[in-house]
């Protein structure tokens, strides 16, 4: 029995007390081992997969698509950091994305992606994707799958309880996991209790064009928001985010933070917060924030710096906020597809807590509160639990949903997921993971309306599964087919950057939106040019604007004299194309960017200061025909006093 | 009203089908092209029968020496005076029910489908044949003629050219001043009995 063994093995090597309970139901399963298997994930050529899965790049600041069941990595879009595969963050018209408060931004750590709702369930219009280090949210169009939208978030430090949608996209949220002084200003960090403070901040979403607007924050404790979801269904109306460090220490926090057996849930009435902004009941205070808007007409975003947020102080606001007791140290807080239960895996703990939407309103309507933290109610645990797992497994990370009253938690330190039922609270199946679990995803799975076909689990440690590549390898995540009454492991994929989260949906509701090229005729790029008639070179000063096209297989002009050292020169190029999948490239020696791919019918702008005398070629960098390698052309440069005046040719015309 | 007479009036009454559908269409499938390629010709136009078909059609073409696909033909010019004319012709003579003049209709019909074809056959003759002596890629005794009618394997495309909605009514209409002619020669002969 070689393949019990080497099961046996691994058990072993995840090395946690649960491995007994673990083997005795992977012990008679071939795993991904039986022909069946490879079956039920294999993608046939010219077929094409179920369900589009998201995932977070993390510290690659990217997020990933894949497509489920085979797990094949379709596309990086990129977000938070440069990307040279395309010129995103280097081309003239992407810069605005990445500008900040604090300047040009060109790199961050995204976390969460969160596809659009419309009554509770996906939509397949956007997704939005947090940035953890210098906070943001970003939009993306899964029409283009394209960065549209990056909107900075201020008063907040390590966005991590972040970008979750309500119900009807009404709101992004964005909680700080770091709190901060709010303004922030030079203070002793010895003074961090009672003055620090954690901003949430609810995020508007234009039903039309998806644009986000900062629609308000609300200043809570000094804690540390870790995650968040919004209620559904009866709960819809509400924003529960988990906090950990309720202890409000500053150093230390491995021990420091983990003293308070239980921590909080806040539960956010922002049907209540939406009254009080209307009453006018708000603080507007100074801040400093970027909003980066691109527009797909003008292929060209930009980016405008706001001054102010309206801000809500829950102490002031009675039933704005409520604060249920958890243990310890919660990290998710997810809610079921109901509404009615918000669950709670305190990552120090071994149970899972389920909270009753139900019970919460009751004691709230009787008042029964336990004290309150900075002036907010804190209501008793067992007036509101709804439900313990226990001794699930040991540190409970994240639970989705199936739709069929079964929940799936992922658990890092016993390296499982672990099946169980809503309100018996029995575990019903567990399965090993390889190794330590993070987060885990259920196409649909925060939401009203989950597709349980799949659960994609992300592990952190990948160790033995794939061939070495040196002392780091990318992560590792593991599909399971959880139709049946056992779950059942079919897939090992590496991924791509630190997967925090993901997002997925059926191909069906994406697919078909696609965009395939962008219309010439809707290109009002201010430099685009959209015949090779109106190519051109314009000088003003010591800047010369290249008008470019770019056509199977030539670029025009593709002969250019008169730039000069010292000048500062504009590639604006158009893509002429309008067939789908055929983008053009351009790159040109030493220029202190990237090349540029540009995709059918679309304008982008690399800017090149040319710094030696010469003859420079520049060259397509997307094999686009049978003449790819044909498609070039040559600048002369000469030196800053010379007085050759500009002149362009194509075939000597 | 006749029978015969309705019938003719209807038969010349298709031809006008062509102004309002393509006559024939014209796709081109390769590997790179999954969903094909193709153009719709109308008595007035060729039209991309997807968006962009011309254009891509063009780019693949330029490769090989193919002149662009025309924006306009003298043919265009003058195929709509043609049809309506004789839809109007048609009309009057099936009023006039003169069983001679629906034979000669047709006759003349035939007559001018056949050139149309013929005009067709040189305008893609040359098409194919006319390569800029500067083009890329030359393959000795390659033509790049589309088939009048039918499929033809042409390098890496198959080329398929069919008639089109508007031909199958014109089709139609001819056969129907055909039928015309042969129940109004039945009409007379029972009348003569009678
Ligand atoms: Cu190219």
């Amino acid at each position: 029995m070689k393949i019990k063994t080497n099961i046996l093995n691994t058990c072993i090597l995840s090395g946690v007390a649960l491995m007994l309970t673990s083997c005795s139901y992977t012990g008679g399963n071939q795993g991904a081992l039986s022909g069946n298997i490879a079956e039920r994930v294999y993608v046939a050529p010219g077929e094409q997969d179920d369900y589009y899965a998201f995932l977070s790049g993390g510290y690659s600041g990217n997020l990933t698509v894949y497509g489920l069941p085979s797990g094949r990595m379709f596309k990086e879009i990129p977000v938070f950091s440069q990307f040279p595969t395309s010129g995103y963050g280097y081309s003239e018209e992407t810069k605005p994305l990445l500008n900040t408060s604090h300047g040009f931004i060109p790199w961050d750590d995204l976390h969460h992606p969160d596809i659009s709702q419309t009554n509770g369930e996906l939509d397949g219009r956007w997704i939005f994707v947090n940035a953890n280090n210098t906070p943001r949210i970003a939009r993306i169009s899964l029409e283009t799958f394209e960065t549209e939208e990056v909107i900075e978030i201020p008063n907040s430090a390590g966005n991590h309880s972040s970008s979750f949608v309500t119900e009807n996209s009404e709101y992004v949220v964005a909680g700080t996991r770091f709190s901060v002084p709010v303004p922030q200003r030079d203070m002793s960090i010895d003074e961090y209790k009672s003055n620090f403070k954690g901003a949430v901040s609810f995020v508007s979403v234009d039903e039309e064009s998806g644009h986000m607007d900062l629609a308000f924050q609300i200043l809570l404790p000094g804690f540390n928001y870790d995650l968040a979801h919004p209620g559904r269904g009866k709960s819809h109306g509400w924003m529960f985010f988990s906090t950990y460090n309720t202890e409000e220490a500053n150093t230390l926090l491995e021990v420091n933070a983990s003293q308070n057996d239980k921590d909080f849930i806040a539960a956010i009435n922002w049907k209540k917060a939406e009254e009080y902004i209307s009453e006018g009941r708000f603080r507007e205070i100074q801040t400093e924030y970027a909003h980066n808007i691109y527009d797909e007409r003008t292929h060209t975003a930009t980016s405008t710096m706001k001054k102010t947020v309206k801000v809500l102080d829950p102490a002031d606001l009675p039933g704005l906020v409520y604060l249920l007791p958890t243990p310890k140290s919660p990290h998710g807080c997810d809610v079921d597809p109901s509404g009615e239960y918000i669950i709670g895996s305190g990552k120090l703990s071994a149970s899972l807590t389920a909270h009753s939407f139900t019970n919460m309103l009751s004691a709230i309507e009787n008042e029964e509160f336990d004290g309150d933290a900075y002036g907010i109610p804190i209501l008793n645990y067992d007036d509101v639990v709804g439900g313990v797992v226990e001794q699930a497994g040991l540190g409970p990370l994240h639970t989705e949903f199936d739709g069929r009253g079964n929940a799936y938690t992922t658990f890092f330190i016993s390296s499982e997921v672990v099946k169980w039922r809503l309100g018996t609270w029995e575990v019903v199946d567990r399965k090993p993971t390889y190794y330590s679990v993070g987060h885990l995803m259920i196409p649909g799975g925060n939401s009203r309306k989950p597709f349980g076909k799949y659960v994609v689990a992300m592990n952190k440690i990948t160790k033995d599964r794939y061939l070495p590549t040196g002392p780091e390898m990318e992560h590792s995540a593991q599909l399971y087919d959880i139709s049946g009454e056992k779950m059942e492991l079919l897939l090992d994929f590496p991924t791509h950057g630190e997967p925090h989260y993901a997002a997925g949906a059926p191909a069906e509701l994406i697919a078909p939106n696609s965009k395939k090229f962008y219309k010439l005729e809707d290109n009002d790029h201010p430099y685009a040019v959209k015949s090779e008639a109106n190519t051109r070179l314009e000088r003003d000063g010591n800047t010369v604007h290249v008008y470019m096209t770019t056509i199977r297989s030539h670029f025009a002009p593709d002969n250019i004299e008169g730039i000069k050292v010292g000048d500062v020169v504009y590639f604006h190029v158009t893509n002429l194309e309008q067939d789908f999948d055929v983008p053009h490239g351009i790159a040109m020696i030493g220029a202190n960017t990237s090349e540029l791919l540009i995709m059918p019918g679309q304008t982008k702008t690399f800017r090149w200061e040319p710094d030696k005398v010469g003859v420079w070629p520049f060259y397509c960098t997307d094999f686009c025909s049978a003449l790819h390698q044909e498609m070039q052309g040559y600048v002369r440069v000469s030196p800053a006093d010379s007085d050759i005046e500009l002149s362009w040719s194509l075939d000597g015309e | 009203m006749k029978k015969s007479n309705l019938m003719m009036i209807l038969g010349s009454l298709c031809l006008l089908a062509l102004f309002v559908m393509p006559m024939w269409i014209i796709t081109l499938e390769a590997p790179q092209y999954p969903d094909g390629i193709g153009m719709d010709i109308w008595i007035n136009k060729i039209e991309d029968h997807n968006p962009n078909d011309i254009k891509n059609i063009n780019l693949m073409n330029h490769y090989v020496g193919m002149k662009p696909i025309p924006d306009h033909m003298k043919e265009f010019d003058i195929f709509p005076y043609v049809i309506g004319i004789m839809s109007a012709f048609g009309v009057i003579i099936g009023v006039s029910g003169n069983r001679k003049l629906f034979l000669t209709w047709f006759i003349v019909m035939v007559v001018l489908g056949a050139v149309g074809m013929y005009d067709f056959y040189i305008w893609e003759y040359d098409y194919g044949h006319n390569l800029d002596p500067k083009a890329a890629i030359k393959i000795p005794g390659q033509g790049y003629q589309p088939p009048l009618i039918g499929s033809k394997q042409i390098l890496n495309f198959t080329a398929h050219s069919w008639p089109a909605a508007g031909a199958y009514f014109l089709f139609t209409g001819i056969l129907m001043s055909l039928g015309a002619f042969l129940m109004k020669r039945k009409e007379q002969e029972q009348n003569e009995k009678v």
